[in-house]
């Protein structure tokens, strides 16, 4: 109480009035965005015919697919932090010249069309490529057509949503505790894993969910690069690709999965990645 | 000021809505041909002699799996014409209600074994494709280059094991093509239009499964005239005689 008096110079009064009014005009367009974004997705769940949905999701060819896109999602999420997380520390905090460029061909997968990396992965590692045809010839390894080249796709196409996340959020919150851990005397080792990481595990967290959800939603590069088989290398989005060919009904419920999945992920992910991180 | 704001948006709106696209082709006449992927080489050469011969036609065509390309006419894709690469796939389209009239049959395929010119895998039969490491790509059983492998497969009483299966002929020949795989089962039209960059082999029992192409008239096609005559052209002796020449047999 005996602070209501200074309360009204300090902020601006919390009342309606003084709320930001958005342009009548604006509304329109909002509103036709919103439509975009959600009314697909409704237009979706009316192609749904419920008495055959059960049948539908526990088809062999939707358990092999989920359980092929939840386990190669999964790998390619952590392999991304296990790459990715450093990468992006170095980015942040590194000091080698040239560092712009590499920061800008880290962005290349985001803007790249999927299908174009799948065929930059085929002609490095695939059997004729630079690198495939050493593998084959000298460890007889293949890539393509295996599960590795699944996750391989995922991960170039996944992992520079992490290291963006990671990088801006090391950016944002600046070196200086990093900092006044070396001057206390503390070594590069015990500031990253003392200082450092404890700083990143918000943002951690969001970026963890939206490279989850770019490796569960990817397509393009897997079905250039890794093929399509049932168990091996078809995941749902080519699961569904392919069974949409001859049964939109089955198609359609596992879309649906994948739906769910997505919801999940943005109700789990939405304090921080949707409303900024605190 | 708001108001006008207002208007600009909502012709912003329907231009997008309806498709700002459709002015500029008066006086001219344009076919829109959906047609499954193995056509693609026949079906431009044939559109080029039918040009030829009517000037004042333009042939817009997409090339994909025939499965995929019913399922978009059943979803209401405006075209005039549909080919298919198989009669079950036609059927769908017939049962869609959006065919005009019957469905007319105009070629024959069959399968063959494609492999890459040097033939890394030695193969010389049918039979050879089962063996193991063998990395053999066919099309999935969802489209008809699919099914027909299926047939053929109980035909020799040989099970493949592909590594990878594929919606569309076209993907299965670009990966023997890159030497991806050691061999694929494409249509015998589709190893001829790759000429030498696949080496084919016959094999016995691709002979007694044979693949027919329909092709129908959509119903709401914008000129029903014109797509009649481009059925006709490519029945007629002229499109007999390019098909033959891409390897498709007579029906």
């Amino acid at each position: 109480m005996r602070f209501g008096t200074r309360r009204g110079t300090r902020r601006p009064p919390a009342s309606a009035s003084a709320r930001v009014r958005v342009p009548v005009p604006l509304w329109l367009p909002a509103i036709v965005a919103l439509a975009l974004v959600v009314l697909p997705v409704l237009g979706l769940l009316t192609r749904i015919d419920p008495t055959r949905l059960p049948t539908l999701l526990t088809s062999p060819e939707a358990l092999a697919a989920l359980n092929l896109s939840l386990h190669t999602s999964l790998i390619s999420t952590a392999l991304s932090v296990v790459l990715g997380g450093p990468l992006a520390l170095v980015l942040a905090r590194s000091r080698l010249p040239g560092l712009r460029v590499v920061r800008a061909l880290v962005l290349l997968p985001l803007v790249l069309p999927p299908v174009v990396g799948g065929l930059a992965l085929l002609y490095l590692l695939g059997r004729t490529g630079v690198l495939g045809g050493l593998l084959e010839n000298v460890f007889g390894l293949t890539i393509p057509y295996t599960t590795s080249a699944v996750v391989l796709a995922q991960t170039f196409v996944a992992m520079p949503f992490l290291v963006v996340g990671l990088e801006g959020s090391l950016r944002t919150a600046g070196a200086r505790y990093e900092q006044v851990a070396a001057t206390l005397g503390a070594g590069p080792w015990l500031t990253f894993r003392r200082v450092t990481l404890p700083l990143l595990l918000p943002a951690l967290g969001s970026s963890l969910v939206l490279t989850f959800a770019r490796a569960l939603g990817e397509f393009g590069a897997t079905i250039t690069f890794a093929g399509s088989l049932r168990g091996t290398t078809r995941t749902l989005p080519l699961a569904i690709y392919t069974t949409a060919q001859s049964d939109v009904d089955a198609a359609v419920a596992m879309s649906l999965l994948l739906v769910v999945i997505a919801l999940v992920v943005i109700v789990v992910a939405r304090p921080k990645a949707v409303e900024g991180r605190s | 000021m708001r108001n006008r704001f207002l208007v600009g948006g909502l012709v912003l709106l329907l231009a997008v809505l309806t498709g700002c696209g459709q002015a500029g082709n008066q006086g001219r006449k344009e076919l829109t041909v959906l047609a499954a992927a193995s056509l693609m080489e026949s079906f431009r050469e044939i559109r080029d002699a039918f040009v030829a011969e009517h000037p004042d036609v333009g042939i817009d065509f997409d090339f994909q799996g025939s499965s995929l390309l019913a399922e978009q006419i059943r979803q209401g894709r405006p075209a005039d014409v549909y080919a298919s690469a198989d009669a079950r796939t036609m059927r769908k389209v017939v049962r869609s209600g959006r065919a005009a009239g019957d469905s007319k049959t105009f070629a024959t395929n069959r399968l063959t074994i494609v492999v890459p010119p040097d033939n890394p895998a030695g193969v010389t039969s049918f039979a050879d494709l089962a063996g193991p490491g063998e990395k053999v790509v066919t099309c999935a059983p969802q489209v008809p280059c699919g099914a027909a492998t299926e047939r053929v497969e109980r035909v020799a009483g040989v099970r493949l094991s592909p590594v990878s299966e594929e919606t569309d002929v076209k993907d299965v020949l670009n990966k023997v093509v890159a030497g991806e795989a050691d061999a694929g089962l494409v249509y015998v039209t589709d190893a001829h239009a790759a000429g030498e960059q696949v080496r084919s082999i016959d094999f016995p029992a691709s002979h007694e499964v044979l693949n027919t192409y329909p092709v129908v008239s959509l119903e709401d096609a914008a000129d029903p005239e014109l797509a009649t005559e481009f059925m006709a052209f490519v029945r007629g002796p002229k499109g007999r005689e390019i098909l033959a020449e891409y390897g498709f047999g007579a029906p």
